[in-house]
């Protein structure tokens, strides 16, 4: 069986009561999930041992702007068994954006579920430290997001006196 | 003359303090070597063997800014780090000179963004600014040329008891 | 500096530091020490900030405060256009800002589909090989000059001005270079660039043995990092780490043999790996791979044929500057890809290359439109700094001087 399949294969037989979607561009394989199982779903990928995605390369967040789920957390997680990349999406609500923090599944996705809340306000449950990572903490907004301006909010971040 | 002459004759010269002081002083400029990004690199090159900083006698980069008289800020100022580089030119002795090293710490160069100061004059007394995204390292000898020349033409004097706006419009004339 | 106090230090941060004793903060502050390490300091390397707990000279506690160089790259790309980028690529990882370069153009042209003629490719290939060199000859100096020994670094970077020299002649920029396109790159190597090359790559491997000569029988050097900021197999990989810091844990995992682009699976590399995981490690394997890359290099020379540079596609690639200004047709699709941008298809797409200092990798989201709706920029010196606390735990104060410069960490790409 192919790669491809036979992940979707085990996704589906392991949690049969998440909805997934599965979706292909340009031979990247990416799942969407209902964002309460992430934790799990992830745990199960890392420890399949026909899987071993062992390298969480990246988690991230979108910004639909518009969409009813206004935000997208994005997972790139690496099988180095199988040279395979795989993509977890997962959609968040404005009004509860809140989802599993995955830090105890790969130490790495401490920080960059740190820079997703700085960037996009997204709060991680269970996140051992979850404070702002590049902008000091005395900032309230958070600039990814799509109506914050590129050029930044006038006195919002205060200079030295000359 | 026939002092000069006879005074030359012997082993001596006649000057005046004030010109002994500036040459000893610009020939001998301690950088502070405030290397932030991309910039610190080209500073880094300007000291390697081919470029060379020491043979305008500034290759003794101190990193505590009590021991230097010119800051080399040298890259992206931004907003969190304008604090930290406003804290250690306070520390520098007087008196002081500073080169912005780069377009982006110059005016805010290629960075349109929410993070980064728009020049770093915003907060300091800038000599110097250097063009180029980065500079060369021939640029930023260029620029320690001009710091030189500037250094001859001042008067010690000029730096007593002065509040810091006060010495900024002497610096700048 | 006058004395750390409570104020100087955001009490998050200060929550974090004592986390794991009941110590009070005034307590600490008077019985323990509390330092701080950056953003100015020589050996930070850029502008990374540690606040060390120390009890006598051993590290108790370690939190890196980042974010001195937050540039706002990714606010940035949202706001212009695919090849208006690149000249920002450039400055992420700031020691190999080409093969950052090459890194945007595979990223854009995986979502827009544009295949590169070959030659291309290996111009591509031999100037991200070359770029992993000078980094790694940087890394090798600085980290020699962190643990004392200061001619290594003037003898590394007299190496790296040669590559500067090549970059010069190649692309009329010393640094900061800019020499891809997408769909190729800005002009074709000239003759007297691949002899600049290929005199240089004949001699790096003499060159870096006198450097070595000077570390590697000194042994100061090696017993001042031998066993030093270990990491094992297992921490490595959950913490994400990736390139040269990975395979000195023993891991063989390498973008370039993994998922191959470019032409990287035409040529002959051996992937240097090392089962120790310390500082010393990652030094050897840098050693290693600046071998093993001036091979890739020779072999790039070998095979590159003549031919185009560019795809011909002239919707999305900007035309040769030449034909722009003596032909109607050119000078049409140069305005519109300046003006409106290349339009890729609606999707998203990761690509990551095997950078100087681990997996970079570009995340970028279409609508369709000429700029990104989101770029996320994946980082590795972002991730090993993270690993940081874990490394300095029970070593000396000093140690963590020689475990920053080990892992090699870039603030630029770092901070973003």
């Amino acid at each position: 069986m192919e790669l491809k399949e036979l992940i979707q294969q085990k996704l589906k037989d392991n949690f049969t009561e998440a909805s997934f979607e599965f979706s292909e561009f340009r031979n990247e394989l990416s799942v969407k999930l209902n964002k309460k199982y992430i934790l799990q779903v992830c745990k199960f990928l890392k420890e399949n041992s026909d899987l071993e995605f062992l390298l969480c390369e990246d988690i991230t967040a979108v910004d639909w702007a518009t969409r009813k789920n206004r935000f997208t957390v994005v997972y790139h997680i690496f099988s180095i068994k199988n040279n395979f990349r795989l993509v977890l999406k997962s959609d968040v609500d404005e009004s509860e954006s809140i989802i599993d923090s995955v830090s105890s599944v790969w130490k790495t996705s401490d920080w960059q579920e740190r820079e997703c809340y700085d960037m996009y306000g997204i709060r991680f449950n269970n996140h051992p430290d979850l404070r702002r990572i590049y902008m000091p903490e005395e900032f309230e907004y958070h600039p990814l997001r799509k109506d914050f301006p590129l050029m930044g909010i006038p006195g919002s971040l205060p200079l030295p006196k000359k | 003359m026939g002092l000069e002459a006879k005074l030359n004759g012997d082993g001596f010269f006649v000057t005046k303090i004030e010109a002994i002081i500036n040459w000893a002083r610009k020939n001998s400029v301690y950088p502070m070597p405030m290397g932030i990004s991309c910039c610190a690199i080209e500073m880094m090159a300007s000291a390697d063997p081919k470029y060379d900083i020491a043979r305008f006698g500034s290759e003794v980069m101190r990193f505590t800014p009590r021991q230097c008289d010119l800051m080399i800020v040298a890259g992206t100022v931004t907003y969190k780090m304008s604090h930290v580089v406003k804290k250690i030119y306070d520390q520098m002795p007087d008196p002081k000179w500073v080169i912005a090293m780069g377009a982006c710490t110059s005016t805010g160069g290629m960075y349109r963004s929410y993070s980064v100061v728009q020049g770093i004059d915003q907060f300091l007394p800038v000599d110097v600014y250097v063009a180029g995204c980065p500079p060369r390292p021939d640029n930023l000898l260029n620029a320690l040329i001009h710091i030189q020349d500037k250094i001859g033409k001042t008067r010690p004097k000029d730096f007593q008891n002065l509040k810091l706006p006060e010495l900024n419009v002497i610096q700048n004339n | 500096m006058d004395r750390l106090t409570k104020d100087d230090i955001q009490p998050k941060i200060l929550q974090k530091l004592l986390e794991d004793s009941d110590i009070t903060i005034e307590d600490a502050l008077e019985n323990e020490m509390i330092l701080n390490m950056g953003p100015q300091h020589p050996a930070t390397h850029g502008v990374l900030r540690l606040l060390l707990r120390l009890d006598g000279e051993t590290v108790i506690n370690c939190v890196p405060d980042v974010g001195y160089l937050h540039r706002g790259y990714e606010k940035m790309a949202e706001n212009m256009s695919y090849y208006e980028f690149i000249p920002h690529t450039d400055r992420l990882d700031y020691l190999s800002p080409i093969a950052n370069n090459v890194a945007w153009v595979l990223a854009v042209e995986k979502l827009a589909g544009i295949e590169v003629p070959v030659r291309a490719q290996y111009i591509r290939m031999m100037i991200a090989e070359l770029a992993r060199i000078a980094s790694h000859l940087v890394a090798i100096g600085s980290f020699a000059m962190d643990v004392g020994a200061l001619t290594v670094f003037l003898w590394t970077l007299r190496e790296r001005e040669k590559i500067m020299d090549v970059w010069d002649i190649l692309c009329g920029a010393r640094f900061t270079n800019s020499y891809t396109r997408i769909g190729g790159v800005a002009n074709d190597a000239q003759p007297e660039a691949l002899a600049l090359v290929k005199k240089f790559i004949d001699e790096i491997d003499d060159n870096l043995s006198e450097c070595e000569s000077l570390l590697n029988t000194n042994r100061i050097f090696i017993e001042r990092l031998d066993g030093v900021g270990r990491i094992s197999k297992e921490d490595a990989l959950s913490y994400g780490y990736t390139g040269p810091n990975l395979r000195a844990s023993g891991v063989e995992f390498d973008l370039r043999r993994a998922t191959p682009y470019l032409q990287y699976d035409k040529v002959d590399f051996k992937i240097p790996v090392y089962q120790e995981g310390d500082a010393l490690a990652r030094y050897f394997v840098r050693a290693d791979e600046v071998r093993e890359s001036a091979k890739i290099v020779k072999q790039c020379l070998q095979l590159m044929q003549p031919g185009e540079i560019k795809a011909n596609l002239p919707k999305s690639i900007l035309p040769q500057k030449v034909e722009v200004y003596s032909k109607m047709e050119e000078l049409i699709h140069d305005f519109m890809i300046v003006n409106f941008g290349i339009n890729p298809p609606v999707g998203e797409v990761y690509h990551a290359i095997e950078g100087s200092k681990g997996e970079l990798g570009f995340y970028i989201v279409s609508k369709g439109e000429g700029h990104p709706w989101k770029c996320k920029i994946r980082s590795p010196s972002f991730i090993h700094i993270q690993s940081l606390p874990h490394l300095v735990k029970g070593h000396m104060v000093s140690d963590v001087v020689a475990i920053i410069g080990s892992i090699d960490p870039i603030m630029g790409e770092a901070d973003k």
